[in-house]
């Protein structure tokens, strides 16, 4: 069937609009939809049959009359135009160029929902990525083929701390670092330049790819933006054999563009008003990060997702938690005392770490290590809760050391300054200078060599 | 043939008359497969288990004439399988790195051929029983393969094939039905997922299923043929503890249903367990396992599927006389895609969207578990276990609340107990089994008669603590008496000596019960010693500061299985450190007030 053009819609509303009397229309394909003032928007069959087609519309239906509007049945999927040119561009959610410069052309051409990655074909993620950031290195280390993402609240610098990981990511042992695709979901103006300035200041900016879709643009293309910018990673990753950290901010304004369309839908609503599917949704976009087999390139994810009202069990982050494989949790309370990066150290999780640290990667005791400072720090939590009570004079002694600890684990090992770089090495060597504060009978999370090793009492802070 | 009328995401309406509820139905120029949900008038409601993008209306629609059933033979083991049991290294041949739509495969691999060793006792002209032994096939170096007659079929023998390789077309047996039909037999059998297989009558469960993981079979244990339940919220370690029962416990055959998680988990069976070793067999521990993998991205309508997939597959050994455990994780995201489903078909919405008959449908699932007297007289069983994921990690949501009133072991995980890293994250004041009183009558038999007793010492401690815990949040540790202080310690001995346990860790991974028995005495002794010496007037602060304590929480860690004497002669040195306290309070003088 070729193109077909038609002018007799009958709705418009949240986004949607519906056409009566188109018979035929394939599920997916792609429309084109002229107003009357001859702007072009580009559009996505959502529910077809007979009788009624439902349209759902990028750019928004404000401004539309019925009367005047012409619908183009392009009979094709959506698509990404891709080409080793794609790096150092800057598109819109639907793949069109917003540098000024010329549209890609490319006969290769990928639909953006891409196609599920077959399990047996995946391969185990287990290469350890230094970010040089001791709270994530140390203690939640990300892996080559991750998704990690970061849970933040509004006015916390998850921005800044996504900007520091894209400079500073590499293998310890290996030249080249990743190609960055970039995906901005509702973004501010100025958080946008940071980040274009950022990868302008370190030189990356040739091997980034960026989307943007910012505050006041259209809340409807944030659904298509996030599987654009994953087409264009898996094709640097599995077709170019590149290595890719894609940094997603923010997933929250794309959920909230989700709720919008399913309420105009009049999708059964679940939780606060977001629809039954949000979780295998936002699965489609996340599982698409990885390692398959017998393909040099990667896919590294970062979401940043900006709880509402702090609260991890909004429905966002809940359901991110269960697809991604671990999270970092910013803290205001940390952010407030002056700690960046301010990471909450006991919600945050990294579930590859366990077979991308140790021996081959880091070293040996860098597993139990981290698992002592997480017990020890929950601890030392503990008992500053009790100080606050009854008053720090009132504790023990062993009590008062993991007052200290704490103290000087947020100050000096979690702190650190943005521009600042420490090897895995270094991490760990700082991770014992704190556990050195604290009685060797309370570390039984490390072995007796460790402690033989490296447990040094005398050690004392600056 | 039948039309498309409408599409909305996975349901389809298409003009198809007499087709069947449940008939399975092949949709639109790809010949997506679906399966029909609802009938109006000439109208069918189709649930497609592929993603629907590219069908429009006016596409052909054809009936396949069954329902969705499973292919039961040898070639199970070891294999990873999608929702619908497609073999997942097949479609990887086929189609690459990413599933494509359309691809009709066989679950079973016909080109191998298999080691068939008929049934002596059969002679031609013998009445062969639904679910009979026609013979046998050495699947697994471990496994052996129980050919059975149909649970639908029987009737007289007329003809067995001889010991010999056979491909799985290949007739192994004829007989005549009732009716005087000749029927050939092969080595595999197909079976309806949504309809339970039959058996004889349901058998008491009395062994309890062995997993290796201390505060499970210790504190809250689960027998062979039970149903359990491990929900909790995200990061509280759900996938480890599911992964550990997979690993080591006693079953002879573990079905491991991925139902909407992580595809790299699966990744993470596939790679480990082919190199771990089964600690009862000795073998390899994935010639005992088959997967089923519908992960988060894959279509959400075979996610339902898929859980049902999973036990026909556990039901199907256990009819051989296995002992069987399914896993799967998660139950929340099988009820999600009935959510799903139910919301497009335009149902009422009870509680959080979900539909009004997820209750029944679970209880439905779990009845699926128990222990069983065969169809050929042996015993079998299957074990449920299933994950629940429930959001925001509020177990008063639908699916965990339901689920709690099923199951009969209910393994809670805790957010709290994970972010200090206490691992497996099992909370002992939320959890519970109602299989205590059983499985302490296999612990007499076969480790020791105390265990009931001590088990039931070390939760009342731990009880103890969480009320003494609060009162130390509130006012201090001074407002405590020396008994609470030292109570307080051996709850916290018990928390770290023992329910915690590294999964990570070689010697601790897996725990022989005998281990654990030999731990729980141990650290309860150091307890009942510690409590003689307050008596005796020994100030609580001596007792805290033993340097034993320290080395009483790497007891775990310091023996393995098979170094138990090494374990228990620990007993001595507890002695040794007790007395000397003792000794030292009776020569000053300082005993009694």
């Amino acid at each position: 069937m070729s193109e077909r053009e038609y002018r007799q819609a009958s709705a418009a509303r949240g986004g949607l609009l519906f056409m009566h009397n188109v018979p035929g229309v394939a599920l997916g394909d792609r429309v084109q939809i002229q107003d009357h003032a001859g702007r072009i928007r580009n559009g996505q069959v959502i529910r077809s049959s007979q009788e009624a087609v439902l349209i759902q519309v990028f750019e928004g239906t404000e401004n539309l009359d019925l009367e005047r509007t012409w619908v183009r049945f392009l009979e094709q999927p959506f698509e990404l135009a891709l080409s080793p040119e794609i790096l150092g561009r800057v598109f819109n959610g639907v793949g069109l160029p917003r540098d000024e410069r010329p549209p890609l052309i490319s006969s290769l051409k990928r639909n953006v929902n891409g196609a599920p990655v077959n399990p047996a074909a995946r391969a185990y993620p287990r290469e350890f990525v230094q970010t040089g950031i001791s709270a994530i290195d140390g203690l939640d280390s990300l892996v080559r083929g991750q998704k990690l993402p970061i849970f933040s609240g509004s006015g916390l610098p998850h921005n800044r701390l996504a900007a520091q990981i894209v400079r500073q990511a590499k293998l310890p042992n290996e030249e080249g670092g990743f190609a960055v695709v970039f995906a901005a979901m509702g973004v501010s103006h100025t958080d946008a330049r940071m980040f274009q300035e950022d990868f302008e200041s370190s030189g990356v900016l040739s091997k980034v790819v960026m989307f943007l879709n910012l505050a006041d643009d259209p809340a409807i293309e944030r659904l298509i933006l996030p599987r654009a910018a994953l087409t264009a990673a898996e094709y640097l990753a599995f077709d170019l054999d590149m290595h890719v950290l894609v940094i997603m901010t923010d997933m929250t304004h794309y959920a909230e563009a989700l709720r919008e369309v399913a309420t105009a839908k009049g999708d059964v609503p679940s939780r606060k008003g977001y629809p039954g599917y949000l979780y295998s949704d936002l699965a489609e976009l996340y599982e698409r990060a990885g390692r398959i087999k017998g393909r040099h390139g990667s896919i590294t994810l970062i979401p940043v997702v900006s709880m509402p009202s702090d609260d991890i069990t909004h429905p966002i982050p809940d359901l991110t938690g269960y697809i991604t494989e671990g999270q970092i949790v910013l803290s205001r309370d940390l952010y407030n005392q002056g700690v960046y990066p301010p990471m909450a150290v006991p919600p945050s999780l990294s579930r590859l770490m366990k077979d991308g640290v140790g021996k081959e990667y880091t070293r040996d005791d860098h597993a139990r290590v981290a698992n002592q400072l997480y017990a020890s720090y929950a601890r030392a939590l503990e008992v500053r809760n009790l100080a606050s009570i009854i008053g720090a004079e009132e504790l023990g002694e062993a009590d008062l050391a993991f007052l200290k600890f704490a103290e000087n684990f947020e100050r000096n090992f979690l702190g650190q300054g943005e521009r600042e770089e420490r090897s895995i090495l270094d991490t760990l060597d700082l991770a014992w200078r704190q556990l050195s504060l604290l009685p060797r009978d309370a570390l039984t999370r490390v072995s007796e060599a460790d402690l033989d090793k490296y447990h040094t009492p005398a050690a004392r802070q600056a | 043939m039948g039309e498309i009328l409408e599409i909305n995401g996975p349901i389809v309406r298409v003009r198809l008359p007499q087709v069947l509820t449940g008939e399975q139905v092949r949709v639109g120029e790809l010949k997506l497969t679906g399966e029909v949900i609802g009938r109006e008038g000439d109208d069918a409601i189709v649930q497609v288990y592929e993603v629907s993008d590219g069908l429009r209306p006016g596409d052909p629609v054809e009936p396949m004439g069954h329902p969705l059933s499973v292919e039961l033979g040898p070639g199970l083991l070891g294999q990873i399988f999608d929702g619908v049991q497609r073999p997942l290294y097949t479609l990887y041949e086929m189609s690459g790195d990413h599933i494509a739509r359309g691809l009709a495969v066989d679950s079973l691999k016909r080109d191998k051929a298999w080691p068939f060793e008929p049934n002596a006792a059969l002679a031609t002209g013998t009445t062969i029983l639904p679910g009979s032994v026609l013979g046998t096939v050495q699947e697994t170096a471990h496994i052996l393969h129980h050919i059975l007659v149909p649970p639908d079929t029987g009737g007289t023998l007329l003809e067995l094939a001889p010991a010999g390789d056979y491909t799985l077309e290949q007739p192994i047996a004829h007989i005549q039905d009732a009716h005087g039909h000749t029927r050939k037999l092969k080595l595999y059998q197909r079976w309806p997922v949504r309809t339970p297989r039959p058996y004889l009558q349901r058998d008491h469960a009395s062994a309890p299923l062995i997993t290796g993981q201390r505060v499970l079979d210790t504190f809250f244990p689960l027998l062979k043929g039970g149903k359990a339940a491990v929900p909790g919220p995200f990061g509280a370690g759900k996938t480890v503890v599911q992964h550990q029962i997979a690993r080591w416990s006693n079953a002879e055959i573990v079905v491991f249903v991925g139902c909407g998680e992580r595809g790299n988990e699966l990744v993470d069976i596939l790679d480990s367990f082919p190199k771990l070793t089964d600690p009862h067999s000795g073998r390899s521990l994935m010639e005992r396992t088959v997967l089923v993998a519908n992960t988060s991205n894959m279509p959400v309508v075979a996610r339902e599927a898929s859980i049902y997939v999973g036990v026909t597959l556990a039901e199907y050994f256990r009819d051989q006389g296995y002992d069987v455990v399914m896993v799967a994780d998660s139950t929340s995201r099988w009820a999600e895609a009935l959510r799903e489903v139910s919301g497009r078909l335009g149902q009422m919405p009870v509680e959080e969207g979900y539909p009004a008959y997820l209750g029944s449908r679970l209880a439905a699932f779990y009845e699926r578990a128990g222990r069983v007297k065969t169809l050929s007289g042996k015993l079998g069983s299957v074990t449920l276990i299933g994950a629940v994921s429930p959001p925001g990690g509020d177990f008063s949501e639908p699916v965990t609340s339901h689920t709690k009133e099923i199951v009969q072991t209910f393994w809670a995980l805790s957010k709290e107990l994970a972010d200090a890293r206490h691992y497996p994250s099992v909370d002992w004041t939320e959890s519970f089994s109602g299989y205590v009183g059983t499985a302490a009558t296999w612990w007499t038999e076969n480790v020791d008669a105390q265990w009931e007793g001590l088990r039931g010492i070390a939760l009342g401690l731990l009880t103890q603590a969480e009320e003494l815990a609060r009162i130390v949040n509130l006012v201090g540790p001074e407002a405590l008496s020396p008994a609470q202080r030292w109570a307080l310690e051996g709850a916290t001995l018990i928390k770290e000596g023992i329910l915690q346990q590294s999964a990570l860790d070689e010697i601790d991974s897996y725990c022989s019960p005998q281990k654990q028995y030999a731990l729980l005495q141990l650290l309860l002794l150091i307890y009942a010693q510690g409590q003689k010496l307050l008596l005796l007037g020994v100030p609580v602060q001596r007792l805290l500061s033993l340097p034993l304590l320290a080395r009483a929480r790497r007891y775990k860690t310091l023996h393995g299985n098979d170094d138990l004497a090494r374990l228990n002669a620990n007993t001595l040195e507890i002695q040794v450190a007790f007395d000397a306290l003792r000794n030292e309070y009776a020569n000053s003088g300082e005993t009694k007030k």
